[in-house]
């Protein structure tokens, strides 16, 4: 509804739509954390997530990777699309779905195995690959998450060696190395110092070409230098969705206003 | 007040590591002392009386002032008792020759005394010879030895023979220098840990109940990680978190206070009685009425342990599931891995110390019971090892001999019971020694795989 409204606001068009968010809620056990949402999100594009802690960004980040089904106790109505599929229709994969789509997490948690071993996880996962292939890729996708040239003469050493940022890059160059067309970032930064924290926002911007990506945070200044769009959510429902420089200098609504401007939080 | 917590706390831990070190000083000295050749002395009474013997401890005499001494004088089969007291002040002199001899001997145990004469068939030696003769032939394994017999003569100059085949070792404590005594020491260690039991377990070595002791460990420890550690898996990681769940989890909790006995009758209603005569009866059925499995024997002694160490298990591995942070699973199944995947490739490597620390506790705990066993499997004397040349090689319906069982029965079915005292000493020595050994084991690994990841230790 909003997307089609809004379609001479620069908004995404269908057609460039990766990712389709179609009247969709979430409740756990019976409390109700998402209403009825629905956004598109535009292919090789970044798109923020923001809004007050518990409004449910999360969880909608959740949502698209199905990791919701390791909770019993949630239960869902509406669709989520991916490239045009319905992520919970009962004839997909979902490790196949996962796998298309990475995810990140607020605490880097790289495993208890060597960098290279964390990065080649996902590769074993789908089966052999010939050890030349596989060193190619590793470095592609380390490469790509800009931490080659720190780790490439340790790369089997422990991954929990690593600095807090290193090891969240490390996760981002472990789902790199799957090749998602997705990747869903939940606050990447939020537990890293300044310099991590930039490295990290450079990397969103380059990965752009590759992948869409879905960024939560909820840090305003990041949210405005790092996305193309934002949506913003508040007790669990769509406020505001639009261009992000748009709905950080020309807000539509009077609640987007003062969580962007910081009297509300 | 407040300052005086933090000495109370100390002063406890002081107390707790000084009993400990009072226990091992206790079993080190009193255990391995039992094999250093001891000086042995002849002390003449006023009355003109000799004894030869090991002066072992003296108290106060209980009806008058002075004190009383207990002399080992060996030599059951003439005076009928081989412990004397002795008052101090009823000793004229004593005196330690150099030619008093301790044999170990087969059924009458030991013998003090000097040696007169060595008679082989051919010839008689008398004297410095003769001790030469005995000492070569000893030295010589015991198979090949001449039917020889040996002249002895006590200290009060009763003379016996003794056949030499029923000797086992021949000292002269007083002539020994102590390099020489070290050295008889080490092979009389060595003795009591390779050789089989003598003279109903009052003599002789502890090797049998020693292999007995570890098999059954090792036995249970294959039975009880599968069970344990698959059920820990699925109260943590597969079950729903409810009520049940909680209600399984406490029952599993309250499980490991049961009395190791309860276990036992367990043991030996379901698995010896139950199964055990079924089992006999479908497979075995030639050799009935004597029980092949419907009797105590290896396999159901490792079962009923397994059972008792069970909630352990359960209980180390779970705790070492739960403390691996749900971001580690979620990072592998968001790459694509499934609820199986990520079991065996995070979680379980994960998981291997605790999973260790479960095997630590598990063995430490089945080491040392005994209650059960005797219900179920142990036995005094093992005619055959468990584990032998013979196939199937590990015969699981075979009795076997244990540590903990041993000591008990040497401590209180012997017919000396004061002789046994040392034999006591060692073996629980060595019943402590093992569970160390094995603990210190189950430690290395762990601490070694925790490095291996770069994890904490
Ligand atoms: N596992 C859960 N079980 C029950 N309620 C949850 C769970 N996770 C989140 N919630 C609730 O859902 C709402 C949204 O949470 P979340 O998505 O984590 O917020 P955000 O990431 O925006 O801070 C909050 O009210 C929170 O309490
Ligand atoms: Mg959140």
């Amino acid at each position: 509804m909003l997307a089609s409204n809004q379609g001479h606001n620069n908004m995404p068009h269908q057609d460039q739509s990766c990712l389709s968010i179609d009247a969709f809620s979430l409740a756990y056990a019976g409390k109700q954390a998402l209403h009825e949402l629905t956004l598109e999100i535009p292919r090789h594009r970044v798109t923020a997530f923001i809004g007050p802690s518990g409004c449910g960004k999360s969880t909608l980040l959740r949502a698209i990777n199905r990791l919701h089904d390791l909770n019993d106790e949630t239960s869902h109505q509406g669709r989520i699309m991916v490239e045009g599929i319905d992520i919970h229709s009962p004839d997909i994969d979902v490790s196949e779905l996962r796998r298309r789509i990475g995810m990140v997490f607020q605490t880097p948690n790289p495993f208890p195995m060597s960098i290279y071993e964390n990065v080649a996880f996902g590769l074993r996962l789908q089966g052999r690959t010939a050890k030349r292939k596989r060193d190619d890729i590793i470095e592609w996708a380390l490469t790509s998450a800009a931490l080659w040239d720190e780790v490439k003469d340790r790369l089997h050493q422990s991954a929990w060696q690593l600095s807090g940022g290193q090891q969240q890059r490390l996760v981002i160059a472990r789902t790199l190395a799957v090749q998602p067309e997705i990747l869903l970032l939940d606050e990447p930064a939020s537990a890293l110092d300044p310099v991590s924290t930039l490295k990290i926002e450079e990397l969103i911007c380059n990965l752009k070409s590759q992948l869409t990506l879905v960024l939560v945070t909820h840090n305003m200044q990041q949210a405005a230098r790092v996305s193309d769009f934002t949506a913003f959510l508040s007790q669990g429902e769509l406020i505001e969705y639009g261009p992000t420089d748009q709905l950080f200098t020309n807000p539509r609504l009077r609640h987007t206003e003062n969580y962007i401007t910081g009297r509300i939080n | 007040m407040t300052r005086i917590w933090p000495w109370l706390c100390a002063a406890s831990v002081a107390l707790s590591l000084f009993m400990l070190g009072l226990l091992l000083a206790l079993l080190l000295t009193r255990g391995l002392g039992h094999f250093w050749p001891s000086t042995l002395e002849v002390a003449t009474l006023d009355s003109g009386e000799l004894i030869a013997g090991e002066a072992v401890r003296e108290t106060a005499l209980p009806q008058r002032d002075g004190k009383e001494r207990l002399y080992f004088t060996a030599n059951r089969d003439i005076d009928g008792a081989r412990w004397r007291w002795v008052a101090i002040d009823s000793i004229a002199s004593r005196q330690t020759p150099t030619k008093l001899l301790r044999l170990q001997r087969g059924p009458w145990g030991d013998f003090i005394g000097y040696l007169s004469a060595y008679e082989d068939g051919q010839q008689r030696l008398e004297g410095e010879a003769a001790w030469q003769a005995l000492a070569t032939a000893l030295a010589a394994p015991a198979n090949t030895r001449p039917p020889a017999t040996l002249v002895l003569e006590t200290a009060d100059g009763q003379l016996i023979r003794q056949a030499l085949a029923d000797i086992h070792r021949a000292q002269r404590p007083n002539a020994m220098h102590p390099g020489e005594k070290l050295r008889y020491w080490a092979h009389g260690v060595w003795q009591f840990l390779s050789e089989g039991p003598r003279a109903a377990n009052t003599g002789g070595g502890v090797w049998p109940a020693i292999f007995g002791t570890v098999l059954m460990v090792i036995v249970m420890s294959v039975i009880v990680m599968p069970f344990g550690v698959l059920a820990a898996i699925y109260l943590n990681e597969i079950a729903h978190q409810g009520r049940l769940t909680r209600l399984v989890r406490i029952g599993v909790r309250n499980l490991a206070g049961v009395p190791s006995i309860v276990y036992g009758v367990f043991g030996l209603g379901v698995f010896v009685y139950g199964i055990g005569s079924s089992v006999d009866q479908w497979f075995f059925e030639d050799t009935l009425p004597s029980p092949t499995f419907g009797t105590g024997g290896l396999l159901w002694a490792s079962l009923t342990l397994a059972l008792l160490t069970l909630p352990v298990v359960i209980v180390a591995t779970e705790e070492g599931l739960a403390r691996i942070p749900d971001s580690q699973r979620e990072g592998a199944v968001a790459l694509g891995a499934t609820r199986l995947e990520t079991l065996t490739r995070i979680v379980l490597p994960m998981a291997m110390p605790a999973m260790l620390t479960a095997v630590i506790l598990a063995v430490a705990r089945a080491a040392g019971e005994v209650a059960p066993l005797m219900l179920v499997g142990v036995a005094k004397l093992a005619p055959q090892m468990p584990l032998d040349g013979d196939f199937p090689y590990l015969h699981l319906e075979r009795k076997f001999m244990h540590l903990g069982y041993h000591l008990f029965d040497t401590a209180f079915h012997g017919d000396d019971v004061q002789a046994a005292i040392p034999l006591v000493y060692a073996t629980a020595l060595l019943l402590v020694t093992i569970v160390l050994v094995l603990n210190l084991t189950a430690i290395f690994l762990r601490h070694y795989l925790r490095r291996q990841r770069g994890q904490p230790c």
